[in-house]
């Protein structure tokens, strides 16, 4: 706690202003620059601004060619299209993870160099996925491998399910986790996409489908997996006192971009925690507020287990304790539950927006706004996105 | 197995990825401090010694988390297999990512006391691990 003693907390200076979302769903057949416009305009007019207010932009990863349609769009390409006056801009994919853009955003209002920042994430991975060419899949090009993915990828180990699949049977070696506490985290996601039309699979989920399920990388099935899709979101980061007339906004309470263990997926010498329990201690050692002063979670579910060690590094569970925590399922992680989690489906049932839809989602909430899947009286939420050596998350409050 | 993604060797890796050719796991080490560490860097993580240099292993290590991949993310991928976290017995605090080899997937478990065995691809001399037991392997 005493490291930040005194200390001015500069992401308070920013607000999120506006939100915007386009279309998202399987091979939407639209390009990625159609998908942003669509939710960078709709962001742009949410928060009551128009298109010259914007002075800053700001993206993860910036464009990525290496893996499909895992970003097709970065700073040049909206700049240009929006013919965007920029005082600050930023795009690039060596951040505390998704939600980096994010905090670079907050970072430049609070240190004067923009009013009104223009954030986006963009995925067509669906609509980039063929037969012989899969999205977020390392290695196939023949290329030498280099940087953090040669110590992986020429073992075989080229998809996240494997680096996280070693965590989660780690965790279940460790701790007793079994399959089916570790299905609540799916089903729940399921549950929650049957309440929101946006999201992507909304067919009911059954434990028995969930264990019958083929298995991708032990002990991860399918439906541990999130799903490639199409789309776009988009928030406004502005200056709090930029502007009269903001409608409504979500205040940023602390930052969580911390990185003080090994920048690894296999070098952390304990198996079972992450970047996220680097980021949640910083993330908390910011804020008065407390764990228990939450109410929603929107946190990352690329793959199922990496739920577990948000809501484990976040500290809603002492360490270890995932599986008798979660068995309470509906009560305790639906919506009307003890922490309402991924109320909009998540990734797991809604698409891989990848960290944005939880953003958008928490922004929802803490505005009132999430037909259908309201958390009642919603005034904080906490959004924690990545994986492994990935991770940031960040606690946002209403402005009620 | 032809898909084989292959690493970029450097000045500070060729040690690791090339030093199979005589049988032996070298990984770096500090010649003040004498910690050990990975992946091979021109400094020494825990002194900031620049004194340093890949040191033989003995190549034996301990399972610490395994996954058995089935899914075939390449169409010339050969499914299943059985990936490792391996800590190396001799270098305390190095784990590596690793594809065990000779051992059903059933009899995977962490814990597992495993020793190195290359696979030679082009100049990389990848270390893949089977178990030391003989009875274990298949």
């Amino acid at each position: 706690m005493s490291r930040y003693l005194g200390q001015r907390i500069g992401e308070r200076d920013a607000v999120i202003s506006g939100i915007g979302r386009s279309a998202v769903g399987r091979k939407l057949g639209r390009t990625g620059l159609s998908l942003t416009v669509d939710a960078a305009l709709q962001a742009i007019e949410d928060a009551g601004l128009s298109r010259d207010d914007i002075d800053g932009l700001s993206t993860y990863p910036g464009v990525a060619t290496a893996s499909p349609g895992m970003s097709p769009n970065g700073v040049h390409d909206v700049q240009d299209a929006l013919r965007l006056k920029l005082n600050w801009f930023s795009g690039g994919s060596e951040t505390p993870a998704q939600l980096g853009a994010v905090m670079n955003a907050v970072a430049a209002v609070s240190a004067g160099l923009a009013n009104h920042v223009l954030v986006f994430r963009t995925v067509t991975e669906s609509s980039a996925q063929t037969a012989t060419r899969r999205a977020s899949v390392v290695g196939s090009g023949g290329d030498r491998v280099a940087g953090i993915m040669q110590w992986m990828v020429p073992f075989h180990a080229v998809s996240a399910a494997n680096w996280v699949g070693v965590y989660a049977q780690r965790y279940m070696h460790e701790f007793g986790l079994t399959r089916e506490q570790l299905g609540q985290i799916p089903l729940n996601q399921r549950r929650h996409a049957g309440l929101y039309e946006q999201a992507i699979f909304r067919d009911p989920l059954t434990m028995e489908d969930y264990l019958g399920a083929r298995m991708i990388s032990t002990p991860l099935g399918l439906y541990d997996c999130d799903i490639p899709c199409d789309g776009s979101c988009a928030v406004i980061v502005s200056r709090a006192d930029a502007s009269p007339d903001l409608k409504q906004v979500v205040r940023v309470e602390a930052i969580g971009s911390a990185l003080t263990g090994r920048n690894s997926w296999d070098q952390r010498s304990d198996l079972t925690e992450t970047a996220a329990h680097d980021c949640a201690a910083m993330m908390w050692a910011r804020t008065d507020l407390t764990v228990d002063d939450v109410d929603t979670a929107q946190l990352y579910d690329g793959f199922s287990f990496l739920t577990i060690t948000w809501l484990e590094a976040l500290g809603f569970f002492p360490k270890g304790e995932a599986g008798p925590w979660l068995e309470a399922g509906e009560s305790r992680i639906g919506v009307g539950g003890q922490v309402p989690l991924n109320t909009n489906g998540g990734q797991l049932s809604g698409g891989r927006l990848h960290g944005y839809g939880y953003l958008y989602e928490a922004c929802a909430q803490l505005r009132g706004e999430a037909v259908g899947r309201q958390v009642e009286g919603a005034e904080v939420a906490v959004v924690g996105a990545g994986g492994g050596p990935l991770g940031g998350c960040m606690l946002l409050t209403s402005d009620r | 197995m032809s898909f084989q993604p292959l690493p970029e060797v450097t000045a500070d890796s060729q040690a690791f990825w090339e030093g199979g050719a005589d049988g032996v796991l070298r990984i770096h080490r500090c010649q003040t401090c004498s910690a050990w560490f990975h992946p091979p860097t021109p400094v020494c993580p825990d002194c900031l010694s620049r004194d340093v240099a890949p040191a033989p292993t003995s190549g034996r290590a301990t399972v610490q988390g395994f996954s058995v991949n089935v899914q075939p993310w390449a169409p010339d991928m050969e499914v299943p297999y059985v990936l490792a976290v391996v800590s190396v017995d001799d270098a305390p605090g190095v784990q590596l990512t690793t594809r065990l080899v000779d051992v059903a997937p059933e009899a995977v478990a962490v814990g597992l006391a495993v020793e190195v065995t290359f696979l030679h691809v082009e100049d990389i001399y990848l270390p893949l691990f089977r178990p030391i037991d003989a009875e274990v392997r298949s």
